[in-house]
């Protein structure tokens, strides 16, 4: 008889993975440091009562400086241009910082030393320098906190060679890609969707690795492929179930890397199921979203059984109102609607 | 002041060196043998030299567009940064960067920047290193009066002056920001007091002469090697060519460009140390 000894699944939320995957990271590696706005905070006082009144302004750092000290888990002042290239010289000269850019908006007040330094400093040195660099930021709409702080634009990145730009879906995806940001010799620039933090899921112990540039299939499917990114995988799973009600088998595919693309997962499913829906978050004009039908477009068209439908926001801001906002993200009843489309 | 023989000969030498290297893109540039911008550093030597007389191999430096004088002071090799303003293979950067990205990290040398104001947030991660290492490495970061007006200077001035970094920034006051004297651009005229608002030790001195650099960056380098964090030298000095090779050089005058080549770094240099 064989006895089966299940072990109990950990469940985290994905803060606290993310969280766990630095704890760790920090402590493998003396030369990685955290710095950002408020990323402990207080750091004016003496007070042990202030230390770490913040731990990051959604409390994804929490507890960090209590480990590490305030010289590694180290708050800036309200200057990104300024703390961003510190982290690329930091990381030009032997540290491996990790940076919080607090929301992917804030891209517009540094956005020189992301994309002409920290992109450009490899190539333009013949190679000869390396920039072990993590950007992480929020992106996200659903928070209530309009234009300038529920961007999800991650596209901007993607354009640029050099970057590398991540965006996981869930708990443990966030773990193993942040543990594979940190320990790259590049500049990658890590999403964390706002509205996933306080979701939960299993996530492994002790450290793991999930390349970067390795989408995942997260439902098998057959009649239509569904390629989503970070919040939106999550519509795309629920758009998937109901499909499957209808008796409509979707395939859903998580990107997770935007850049270095996995073009192969993608091309291989469209070729098995010939139908292709893409749901970003992001502004649709010149998006992944797009990226994607053309990457379908040129390379697999003859597959194809139906025009690719795109699940994307309007081309606007993301507005305040809670009515409006709601009906700006990609809801899974427009994924289900998108993918009965190219059905026929 | 006490500066043995062989670091004067040292100096002559790198400046001498800035000085034929620049001359010759001059030449080449005007035979039309270069391609893309060159931006010269002639006339300017004694600020480069003046600085890095007192860095050692592990000391690191950024630099500005007008990036030759720095790159030589730090001890890039010369074959390598002329082919790579060729363009060719056997560059420093093996062609990718030319003149404006010319780097070699191994000397400590973060690369030139093509981007005016973008080295001064790279120093002050530099200096991060050295800081949070526990090394005693500078970082002198170079840039002009142009920058001298950006937000990135600030915002590093602002992060070195609170982290208390071995950063030196030297503003090399060329007189002319492109074709733009900053008696137009810089608010209040005084480079040197905008440092001191960010509380840290600042003047202002003659970048034609070699020894007031050599005292003044021995001065801030040691004290960043102290660990007593960064100071601001702003170097008045002169360019003597234009903002880049092929300038027509219509915003100053010829009188005012022979006066400068009269007050020459190299030929002072000879007068004081031959007087």
């Amino acid at each position: 008889m064989t006895v089966m000894v299940e072990e109990a699944v950990r469940t985290l939320s994905y803060r606290e993975a993310i969280n766990e995957a630095l704890r760790l990271e920090m402590r493998r590696d003396p030369t990685v440091i955290i710095m950002g706005e408020d990323v402990t905070g207080a750091s004016h006082s003496e007070d042990e009562t202030h230390l770490d009144a913040w731990g990051g302004v959604l409390g994804v750092t929490k507890g960090l400086v209590h480990e590490f000290g305030r010289q590694r888990v180290r708050d800036t002042p309200i200057t990104e241009s300024g703390f961003v290239g510190a982290g690329v010289g930091a990381a030009a000269t032997g540290l491996r910082p990790v940076v919080e850019l607090m929301f992917i908006g804030f891209m517009g007040v540094c956005l020189d030393q992301i994309v002409n330094q920290a992109a450009k400093i490899r190539y333009m040195f013949g190679g000869k320098a390396r920039i072990p660099l993590v950007i992480r930021t929020m992106i996200g709409a659903g928070f209530r906190a309009a234009a300038q702080h529920s961007d999800s634009i991650y596209s901007t990145f993607v354009h640029f060679p050099g970057l590398k730009v991540v965006a996981p879906a869930t708990p443990a995806d966030a773990k193993g890609l942040l543990i594979a940001a940190i320990r790259d010799d590049d500049p990658v620039i890590f999403c964390e969707h706002k509205l996933l933090y306080d979701m939960k899921g299993p996530v492994p112990e002790g450290e793991y690795v999930i390349p970067l540039g390795q989408a995942e299939v997260k439902r098998e499917g057959g009649d239509v492929t569904i390629v989503a990114i970070s919040r939106m995988v999550l519509h795309a799973l629920e758009a998937a179930e109901r499909l499957a009600q209808q008796g409509i088998s979707a395939e859903v595919i998580d990107l997770r890397s935007l850049s270095p693309l996995d073009e192969e997962t993608v091309l291989q499913s469209v070729r098995k199921t010939g139908r292709l829906v893409v749901v970003d978050e992001d502004n649709p004009r010149c998006s992944v979203a797009g990226d994607i039908a053309t990457l379908a477009a040129t390379q697999a068209l003859e597959f194809l059984n139906a025009p690719v439908k795109l699940v994307t926001p309007p081309h606007t801001p993301v507005p305040f109102s809670p009515v409006l906002e709601d009906a700006y993200v990609p809801s899974p009843e427009r994924i289900v609607t998108a993918a009965r489309a190219t059905l026929g | 002041m006490n500066i043995s023989r062989e670091k004067l000969l040292w100096a002559y030498e790198r400046m001498r060196l800035i000085r034929e290297f620049e001359d010759r893109l001059h030449a080449d540039f005007a035979a039309g043998k270069i391609p893309g911008f060159v931006h010269l550093y002639a006339g300017e030597e004694a600020v480069a030299v003046g600085l890095c007389a007192h860095l050692r191999d592990d000391d690191f430096i950024t630099s500005t567009h007008r990036g030759h004088g720095h790159c030589i002071a730090k001890g890039v090799d010369l074959r390598a940064m002329m082919a790579e303003i060729y363009g060719k293979a056997t560059g420093a950067c093996k062609g990718k960067g030319g003149s404006m990205h010319i780097a070699d990290v191994d000397k400590g040398m973060l690369g030139a920047n093509g981007i005016v104001g973008g080295g001064p947030p790279l120093a002050c991660g530099a200096g991060l290193t050295a800081k949070l290492k526990g090394t005693d490495q500078v970082t002198v970061c170079f840039f002009g009066d142009g920058a001298s007006n950006q937000g990135t200077t600030f915002e590093g001035l602002n992060l070195a002056g609170i982290w208390k970094l071995p950063v030196v920034f030297v503003c090399e006051n060329n007189g002319y920001a492109e074709t733009t004297s900053p008696r137009y651009s810089v608010s209040g005229q005084d480079i040197a007091a905008r440092a001191r608002g960010f509380g840290m030790p600042s003047i202002a001195i003659d970048g034609l002469d070699f020894f007031a650099v050599y005292e003044a960056a021995g001065e801030a380098i040691a004290r960043a090697r102290r660990g007593e964090g960064p100071t601001f030298i702003e170097a008045q000095t002169y360019r003597y060519y234009g903002h880049f090779e092929g300038d027509s050089i219509r915003y100053r005058t010829r009188d005012e460009e022979a006066y400068y080549r009269s007050l020459d770094c190299l030929q002072r240099f000879r007068q004081t140390v031959t007087a």
